[in-house]
């Protein structure tokens, strides 16, 4: 994120003129607008990206796992402030262990107003898998499609474009590590949480009919009892999974708590 | 806590649980699969030809064989030791001469003509600033050439790799294959590394993870270990060999410390966390050519300055503390002599002595002070005077010459070096790492048996070297 020279008076308010849009605030989060998760698979580059948005330095490292508590930092763009939380990686939110636990709680609990999925373009299938499961929890998500220079390098061409019409989410092509695309990748966050761009996630197929019922049913209840929660279906496909973390939200009331509260993000600093 | 509307939704999620019989899970993962396996399909364009030479695999064949991978592990560890070793003397020299031999008389010059107090002086300039100028001039330059290179070596990518040639070995002795990811961790920072230890499911093997992080040498330890073995180890082969065998000794220190995290976690897994190790998926990360200024930048701010700023921190008021028991006299004997005097015996018969093991405790917040700690107590206690004085004469003198100096008049041996080396790996974790541990376990039992038990493996370790030494050489 190189500012090439002052931008002209004309540019200033232009959403392309981004570089001197962007305050990166550390961990100073007074007041956010809006609060955005970074979730992906382990070492696609997480926390290099929330590095770059927050001129922080959490520790980077060339191996999967480093990240393993979730770490907090913030930045401004247009007149808008954004807590950006950067979550360990997990290869999917159906397992268990610690690391992705806090990372599924985070999703499904402390409902960010922005999910980005850190996806590695080099190993496309496998952190799709992934961010199919992301999208199952919430509709606002936002694909950084990393690590676009590994990929040149390997001679693969992935179409993003063709991705996004996919995946029904924008998806923004980025090589973190040396800070390409990271102006896009904010703008298109400040479009998605300010709602001008409407996300239309793909959903999962292929699931049988007589579970495709289920789920649905499923689905009805849940949001008979807890009006107002926004994943109903992934509740519903987690219940039916036998999640013992999702029963107990469900037998203590939890999740009807979460229904209440409309203004999302206004959860985060309970659920720890 | 129950609500009723809760209770009702799980009475539907179990009827139709019994309904969709119990294959749920695989016909998710399977619909997931296949749906990011046609959506990526769609968007991937894979080059026409596979290159006929990849990089990565070809590194990779050589440093995870067989044969070569745990030579290499050693020889990479080796070589950024001895880069430290050798370069850190050039700094360590410098800020040795500026710090101690032209400021410190400086400082009681000025103190002298004030007419201040000659406890407030000693406080403050034989106390704080000695302590603080000994931790900066002593530990600063290792760690600064040394944590850019490991840096650059875990920005490379080579730590999965060491995860990858240790896994199987770590599951021979019962443990988690990813505690060598944990124990990589822990080389930086002990307190990190339980912390990382997140990354393992199965609690029993989390646990054997923490108890045996304290055997990673961390980043407290490893100057303690290149000045020690650069001094009494270095100098038993002509100097142009120096480096090398130093460097060889504290690979030899450091690879002891992770047999001895095999050899705990094997026990451990066959008595009082008894079970069988997990299987678990590791991905081998691509290579990537580490960004070099960045690392120098990170490392040096992030990692030296921290660790610097920590040791600092408990450098200055441990300095005043050394002065105080040095000074204040009880029946016409400074306190601390009682202390250095109590603990001697016991210390002799660890190989050690009891300057050093009062050390230890006063460094029990920061394992980066036990050098300086060791070198004030021999000089404030030993009743060492000249230490900085006439700082012309000492201009040629290194730092390492000095403080080997200051050690040898304190009474060291090669013995003692030895037994230094072996208790730093082999003791007690620091404040910040039991805690971290009593936050991460929640039990008390298991933080007290973290540390203590290498508290007495220590103890037991050093006994029995020391006493065979004493047989073999006399």
């Amino acid at each position: 994120m190189t500012a090439k020279g002052l931008p002209s008076s004309d540019c200033v308010d232009c959403p392309v003129h981004l570089a001197g849009n962007l305050l990166k605030l550390g961990v100073d989060m007074k007041d956010w607008d809006f609060v955005v998760a970074l979730a992906g698979n382990p070492n696609t580059g997480k926390s290099t990206v929330f590095n770059a948005l927050t001129g922080l330095r959490q520790h980077t490292g060339n191996w999967p796992g480093k990240t393993v508590a979730r770490a907090e930092g913030g930045y401004e763009f247009a007149d808008k402030r954004y807590k950006l939380v950067d979550l360990p990686g997990t290869y999917s939110l159906l397992s268990t262990t610690q690391d992705e636990e806090i990372a599924r709680d985070f999703l499904l609990f402390g409902r960010p107003d922005v999910t980005v999925v850190v996806v590695d373009a080099n190993r496309l299938e496998r952190n799709l898998n992934l961010a199919l499961q992301v999208m199952e929890i919430t509709d606002r998500v936002v694909i950084c499609l990393n690590l676009m220079d590994e990929a040149r390098r390997h001679g693969l061409e992935v179409d993003a474009r063709r991705l996004a019409r996919d995946l029904g989410v924008p998806v923004v092509p980025t090589s973190a590590r040396y800070g390409e695309g990271m102006d896009d990748l904010v703008h298109m966050i400040d479009e998605v949480a300010a709602g001008r761009f409407v996300c239309k996630p793909h959903r999962i197929e292929y699931l049988s009919r007589s579970l495709k019922k289920a789920v649905s049913k499923l689905a009805a209840e849940v949001e008979a009892q807890f009006p107002g929660l926004p994943n109903t279906r992934w509740v519903a496909l987690r219940l039916l999974d036998g999640d013992p973390q999702m029963r107990q939200a469900v037998r203590s009331g939890e999740l009807g708590e979460l229904a209440q509260q409309v203004g999302a993000g206004a959860l985060i600093g309970e659920v720890a | 806590m129950t609500s009723a509307a809760g209770t009702q939704v799980l009475a539907t999620a179990t009827a139709l649980r019994w309904k969709i019989g119990g294959n749920l899970h695989e016909q998710l993962v399977e619909a997931i699969y296949t749906d990011a396996a046609r959506i990526a399909d769609r968007a991937v364009t894979r080059p026409d030809r596979k290159p006929r030479f990849d990089l990565d695999r070809t590194i990779d064949r050589i440093v995870t064989s067989r044969v070569w991978g745990f030579p290499i592990m050693v020889v990479l560890l080796g070589m950024v030791i001895w880069i430290t070793v050798t370069l850190a003397n050039i700094p360590s020299a410098f800020l040795f001469t500026l710090l101690i031999d032209t400021i410190y008389p400086f400082l009681k010059q000025v103190a002298a003509n004030i007419g201040l107090a000659w406890w407030i002086e000693g406080i403050l300039i034989d106390g704080v600033y000695l302590a603080t100028a000994w931790v900066i001039s002593v530990m600063l330059p290792p760690m600064a050439i040394f944590f850019p290179l490991f840096t650059l070596l875990e920005d490379f990518g080579y730590l999965p790799r060491v995860a990858f040639n240790l896994d199987s070995t770590f599951k021979k002795a019962g443990a988690h294959g990813k505690q060598s990811l944990s124990m990589a961790m822990g080389f930086g920072c002990n307190a990190a590394g339980v912390i990382s230890t997140r990354i393992i499911d199965s609690p029993r093997e989390k646990l054997i993870a923490i108890i045996t992080n304290n055997f990673a040498l961390c980043n407290g330890r490893w100057p303690t270990q290149i000045i020690i073995a650069t001094i009494f180890i270095g100098a038993l082969v002509p100097g142009y060999m120096a480096g090398a065998a130093a460097a060889l000794a504290v690979v030899g220190v450091a690879v002891l410390g992770v047999l001895l995290t095999l050899l705990v976690s094997w026990v451990l897994s066959r008595s009082v966390l008894k079970g069988e190790a997990s299987t678990f998926s590791l991905e081998l990360p691509p290579y990537r050519p580490p960004r070099v200024m960045q690392t120098l930048y990170t490392s040096i701010i992030d990692r030296t300055l921290i660790v610097l700023w920590r040791a600092i921190v408990f450098a200055a008021p441990a300095g005043a503390v050394i002065w105080l028991i040095s000074n204040v006299t009880i029946g016409g004997a400074p306190i601390a002599e009682y202390m250095i005097n109590f603990l001697n015996p016991f210390g002799l018969l660890l190989g050690l002595n009891g300057v050093i093991l009062v050390a230890f405790i006063v460094a029990i917040p920061a394992n980066e002070i036990v050098i300086p700690t060791i070198l004030m107590l021999t000089v404030l206690v030993g009743g060492m005077t000249g230490v900085g004085e006439g700082a012309g004469v000492m201009f040629e003198l290194n730092s390492e010459a000095a403080t080997g100096a200051i050690l040898r008049a304190g009474g060291w041996t090669l013995l003692t070096a030895v037994s230094v080396m072996l208790f730093s790996l082999i003791h007690n974790p620091c404040s910040t790492t039991i805690y971290t541990t009593y936050k991460e376990t929640g039990s008390k039992r298991w933080t007290t048996i973290t540390a203590l038990l290498p508290l007495f493996m220590g103890f037991a370790i050093t006994f029995f070297v020391a006493q065979i030494w004493r047989l073999v050489v006399g």
